[in-house]
């Protein structure tokens, strides 16, 4: 055995699939001197991959993770460990046929073969199940079991025989030890274990439910908790043996129990989602030599298991005789969104995180660290929805993650709705205008954690007067009111305020700010002062990072004004990119600033009974701020709209913004205003103006290009992702993003359906599905009615074949085709397309 | 055939035991809990026994409440009755439960008839006293053989089977008996899902008794000095092959 290294350039924490696949990947990139260890011993160390159970359905609504699902069993194909029993959801009720009608429109747009099944064909694959207590099956042949401790093993090997990785086993980290430079950045420096200390570059937490331990050390949080999935294994069942097979029989998930049943040769494993949340800490794991079985692998809670048997028997009478040989309290990772947590921990620089991700997406999860280590960003996929950075501090303590863990556990097997609210640890972020939405009536809907108003219930009269009808599909109106398209018509007669205090500012000041502002930025920040500028800020290769308002307050300030939804992973990536000569001050004023949207063609009106300040296009024109006394309280106006009508970002100060929301409140009585919500802001009023939106039309797999956000020049600054952006200006056009028109929304029962921007594919007029030059395929990026226009809208990316005005496809929702013609190529709306409104 | 087993509620520790801060339990924080191996084998073959000669089952434990769960255990392995004696604390010494053993199993056999054969485990995974089966069949005035590998039942005699070095010692019981059983003499069978949601339902007695106290006394819980064994990995696949037989060599296992 080799002594413990010294140095090394990157200290792997974790031995499970994460940090086995990691060091593999990281070495075929063309890292060396990797030193990986963990506490426990090879090729099981104890943690969860050790009781994984192994299988991998790959139908996923979620783009994020099925692709990077399908992506880990095309590594584990590769790498010879994976069989391919195929598997089936089988329902209870007529809502999850529903799901599964779902489901097949994701397989659909992921191009994944699947199937619905009658009972009796779910019979005649799986001859041992009770056919009569289920109505339906949704079968997907590729469903596949994998060897995740075997494929750890090799990964690591690679990296060994490439000379590029030493392993350290049964070797525990006592500390991580950190740096702070000059301007008070903290950078890891070192990991102490109980082999001696190890100088490192970077170090990685793959550690899964140890991870947030690991962080502590060095002052960082990888927010997630350790959380019990129960399952046993039962058997000898000589049906299960006769195959002579590990596993001969597709896997079943009894869905509306939450259940599986997965053969493992002879015996079948029964594993439960069903049960209360069992949440652990992780100093209550015990060790690998305290434990009887594995730290990971604790003592069985029969109670809360004994329901979930009498299900399993009901499916399976023959599992009711087989003898329970294994049965667990088996510990996994949740995260307070359910999502994984991944990437340079927003605390340490240089210490980063591979924690809560699944063996089903453990290869191409270490693959998009790897790359993300050595690229600035990945480029296997988006990472948006896993970044650790999207994380706001109130998600990180410790009472909230055990919380909203709590809350979704029961979810894994659950039917989701894309808009579903979170009902958990409510109202952390509130906007100074809080009390006065509430009198209102608002729903309110989080982002994060700040809560907005998504639509106002003082506004119930409107329906009746603008004839806005319910939404006949239960699933189509879920989180959704007809108030919504009433406000948008109201504001759109007249004027409406909407609450954007959730948006996050930060100020950048100091002698380098402008300059660095450019780095960040696309477009040309060094304007007149007053001067506001919509851009995107893109990764290294030249996709979306962020997109967002930065305001030329001074000769040394600029302002940056993001989403609710994006604030932790901007603030991360301007900290990220700072000059570290002092140069910059960067200062969160999310706190300090609210924010009132003000529009709609009276918008003028209400304001000048509150002001002396010159509102024409001249004295405060589009995209330029200017200061100013409304109704005795100091504002900044901006003038801009992300709703299609004229008005106002309305800035103040938090203490002054309910003065500004009552003198406006008040004043714009005579003018029929109305309070507006998200719904509006955020869906209807950017649909009819297509809008684009971060985490749904952009992310970092497209570009500006693509997305029609280009503009003719180039700035002369350097900048993030310019030698890209460059290069794709030249390129000819993979696809392009289009708004399209909903010709005909009735279903087969003759009922208007809606779909929900749930990543829905479109299809050709032969029903396939469309992939572009690049690979990536055509689906609903957002969903949503235009009521100005009397249409049902989508956004989509299309290859410049479709990508022409009038062309006919179909979208697919809910596994019906509906027909659709494209009506906008690029940037510009469906309403309004010449800007009158805003700028006229 | 009437056949009581007397089990013991123990905690089920991987490698490394903890002992309390106050030294006198077994720390069972991170643990689960089960049936003393021994006692669990005595519930195995208790159970083959009434298949095979229509006896009845009872099980009965002196310990916490939480006691019930090994109580479930046996009743999904085929136990028939469960009889729980109840005590506020993990355990009690060997003197104090035999006496509250064999009170309760008077009160018993007083309404419900005599146990043709009480079965102990040899020794409990805990405390490990080898006292309380023979205590109590002292009490009974029964005959207990320990150590016991197999059990044969005939008319009213039971044949057991003592494992010694290279062989076994045959004992002949008049019944009622009372036998010490040990690890090995079965293999104990799973619970079977229908067995453990049929536990659930099975009846649970709770009997109210006294005991008088014992003389022994747990001074303190001690936990030797870890030995700290250290793997090396000799080698991968057939290149391994000198580095192991160098070892063996250097064990002096090859000549």
């Amino acid at each position: 055995m080799s002594d413990f290294p010294e140095n090394a350039k990157v200290v792997v924490i974790g031995a499970g699939i994460v940090g086995n696949c990691l060091v593999g990947h990281l070495s075929d990139l063309g890292w060396t001197d990797i030193v990986q260890i963990d506490k426990g011993p090879l090729p099981n160390p104890g943690g969860s991959t050790g009781h994984a159970s192994n299988f991998i359905f790959p139908v996923d609504h979620n783009k994020e993770m099925a692709f990077l699902t399908y992506e880990s069993q095309r590594q584990y194909g590769t790498l010879g460990m994976q069989t391919v029993p195929g598997g089936i959801e089988v329902a209870r009720d007529e809502v999850r046929l529903e799901e599964f009608r779902r489901r097949m429109t994701s397989a659909k747009a992921w191009g994944i073969e699947s199937k619905l099944l009658t009972p009796e064909e779910v019979k005649e694959m799986v001859p041992f199940i009770n056919e009569e207590v289920i109505i339906g099956g949704f079968y997907t042949p590729s469903v596949s079991v994998v060897d995740s401790l075997e494929t750890g093993t090799k990964m690591r090997q690679k990296a060994q025989q490439a000379g590029n990785l030493e392993v350290f086993a049964n070797t525990e980290v006592l500390d991580v030890e950190t740096n702070e430079d000059e301007v008070g950045i903290s950078k890891v420096t070192a990991v102490v274990t109980t082999r001696g200390r190890i100088q490192a570059e970077y170090v990685v937490i793959a550690c899964g439910v140890w991870s947030n331990r690991v962080a502590n050390m060095a002052g960082a949080t990888i927010p997630l908790t350790p959380a019990v999935h129960q399952m046993a294994d039962v058997g000898p069942i000589d049906v299960l043996a006769e195959t002579n097979n590990e596993i001969g029989y597709p896997i079943v998930r009894d869905m509306d129990t939450f259940c599986y049943e997965r053969q493992t040769a002879g015996s079948m494993e029964v594993g439960s989602y069903a049960h209360r949340a069992i949440l652990h800490h992780p100093d209550s794991i015990p060790s690998n030599e305290e434990a009887a079985l594995s730290p990971t692998e604790l003592p069985l809670s029969q109670e809360d298991f004994d329901p979930q048997m009498e299900q399993a028997i009901e499916l399976m009478d023959m599992l009711g005789d087989a003898e329970i040989k294994y049965a667990i309290d088996g510990l996994l990772s949740l995260t307070p969104d359910a999502m994984p947590v991944l990437g340079e921990t927003v605390e340490v620089e240089n210490l980063w995180s591979a924690a809560a991700v699944w063996v089903k997406e453990g290869p191409s999860i270490a693959q998009l660290i790897a790359e993300w280590m050595t690229y600035g960003y990945p480029h296997l996929t988006d990472p948006h929805g896993s970044d650790i950075a999207r994380l706001y501090p109130e998600e990180r303590d410790y009472d909230h993650i055990c919380a909203r863990a709590t809350e979704h556990f029961n979810k894994t097997y659950g039917i989701v709705h894309p808009s579903e609210q979170w009902e958990s640890n409510r109202g952390q972020a509130k906007s100074p205008f809080y009390s006065r939405e509430e009198k209102l009536g608002a729903v309110f809907y989080e982002a994060r954690v700040w809560e907005r108003p998504q639509w106002y219930e003082h506004n119930a009269a409107l329906v009746d007067k603008y004839g806005i009808k319910e939404r006949e599909a239960e699933w189509d109106s879920r989180w959704w009111s007809p108030i919504i398209n009433a406000e948008h018509l109201a504001l759109r007669e007249n004027v409406g305020m909407v609450d954007l205090s959730a948006f996050q500012i930060f100020d950048i000041t100091g002698s380098g700010a402008v300059e660095y502002a450019e780095y960040l930025a696309v477009n040309k920040i060094d304007v007149p002062v007053g001067r506001a500028v919509y851009t995107p800020w893109l990764t290294q290769n030249g996709g979306f990072h962020s997109d967002l308002t930065m305001m030329r307050l001074g000769e040394e300030h600029v302002r940056v004004v993001t989403g609710a939804f994006d604030g932790g992973r901007d603030s991360f990536w301007m900290r990220k990119h700072m000059p570290r000569d002092g140069s910059v001050t960067v200062t969160d004023k999310t706190r300090e600033i609210c924010t009132i949207g003000l529009w709609g063609p009276r918008a003028p009106e209400v304001l000048r009974q509150l002001t002396n300040l010159d509102l024409s296009q001249e004295g405060s024109p589009y995209g330029h701020v200017i200061d100013g006394d409304i109704a005795g309280v100091e504002c900044s106006l901006f003038r801009i709209s992300y709703v299609g009508d004229t008005g106002w970002e309305i800035y103040t100060s938090w203490e002054d913004g309910p003065a500004l929301w009552d003198a406006l409140w008040e004043t714009g009585q005579e003018y029929e205003i109305v309070p507006v919500g998200i719904g509006v802001y955020g869906l209807t009023g950017r649909m009819e103006k297509s809008y684009r939106l971060m985490g749904a039309e952009l992310e970092s797999e497209y570009n500006p290009v693509e997305a029609g956000l280009a503009r003719p020049k180039v700035k002369a600054a350097d900048f993030i992702g310019k030698d890209a952006y460059l290069k794709m200006r030249d390129e000819d056009l993979s696809t392009i993003l289009c708004t399209l028109i909903v010709e005909d929304l009735t279903d087969s029962q003759g009922r208007q359906r809606y779909m929900q921007g749930g990543n829905e594919p479109i299809l050709t007029l032969d029903n396939e599905r469309i992939v572009d030059s690049k690979g990536r395929v055509s689906r609903v990026t957002t969903a949503g009615n235009a009521p100005s226009v009397g249409e049902y809208v989508l956004m989509s990316y299309l290859p410049p074949e479709y990508a022409v005005e009038g062309t006919k496809l179909q979208v697919m929702y809910m596994n019906e085709v509906f027909p659709v013609e494209v009506a906008v190529v690029g940037s510009g709306g469906i309403f309004d397309p010449d800007d009158l409104r805003m700028k006229g | 055939m009437k056949i009581l087993v007397c089990v013991k509620r123990v905690p089920a520790p991987g490698a490394r035991i903890n002992v309390t801060e106050d030294g006198f339990e077994v720390d069972s924080t991170h643990l689960g809990f089960t049936t003393s191996p021994h006692e669990e084998c005595a519930v195995e073959e208790a159970v083959q026994i009434a298949e095979t000669h229509d006896g009845e089952v009872t099980v009965i434990t002196l310990g916490p409440e939480a006691a019930e769960e090994q109580l479930r255990y046996a009743a999904s392995v085929g136990v028939n009755n469960l009889v729980l004696l109840p005590i506020d604390e993990p355990d009690w010494d060997p003197q104090k439960t035999a006496d509250a053993l064999t009170k309760a199993i008077i009160e018993i056999e007083a309404s419900e008839g005599v146990f043709d054969l009480v079965l102990f485990g040899n020794e409990s995974a805990n405390s490990g006293g080898f006292q309380v089966g023979i205590r109590v069949a002292h009490r009974l005035k029964r005959p207990i053989v320990n150590g016991i590998k197999n059990i044969e039942i005939s008319d009213n005699e039971v044949e057991a089977h003592r494992e010694i070095d290279g062989g076994f010692e045959v004992y002949k019981l008049p019944l009622p008996a009372a036998l010490g059983v040990k690890e090995g003499i079965n293999l104990p069978r799973y619970p079977t899902m229908k067995g453990r949601l049929a536990s659930k339902k099975a009846e649970l007695k709770t009997l109210e008794f006294s005991a008088e106290n014992g003389n022994q006394k747990r001074n303190k819980l001690h936990r030797p000095e870890e030995q700290v064994s250290e793997t090396v990995i000799l080698g991968n696949g057939p290149e391994a092959a000198p580095a192991i037989v160098d070892l063996l060599e250097e064990l002096g296992v090859l000549q």
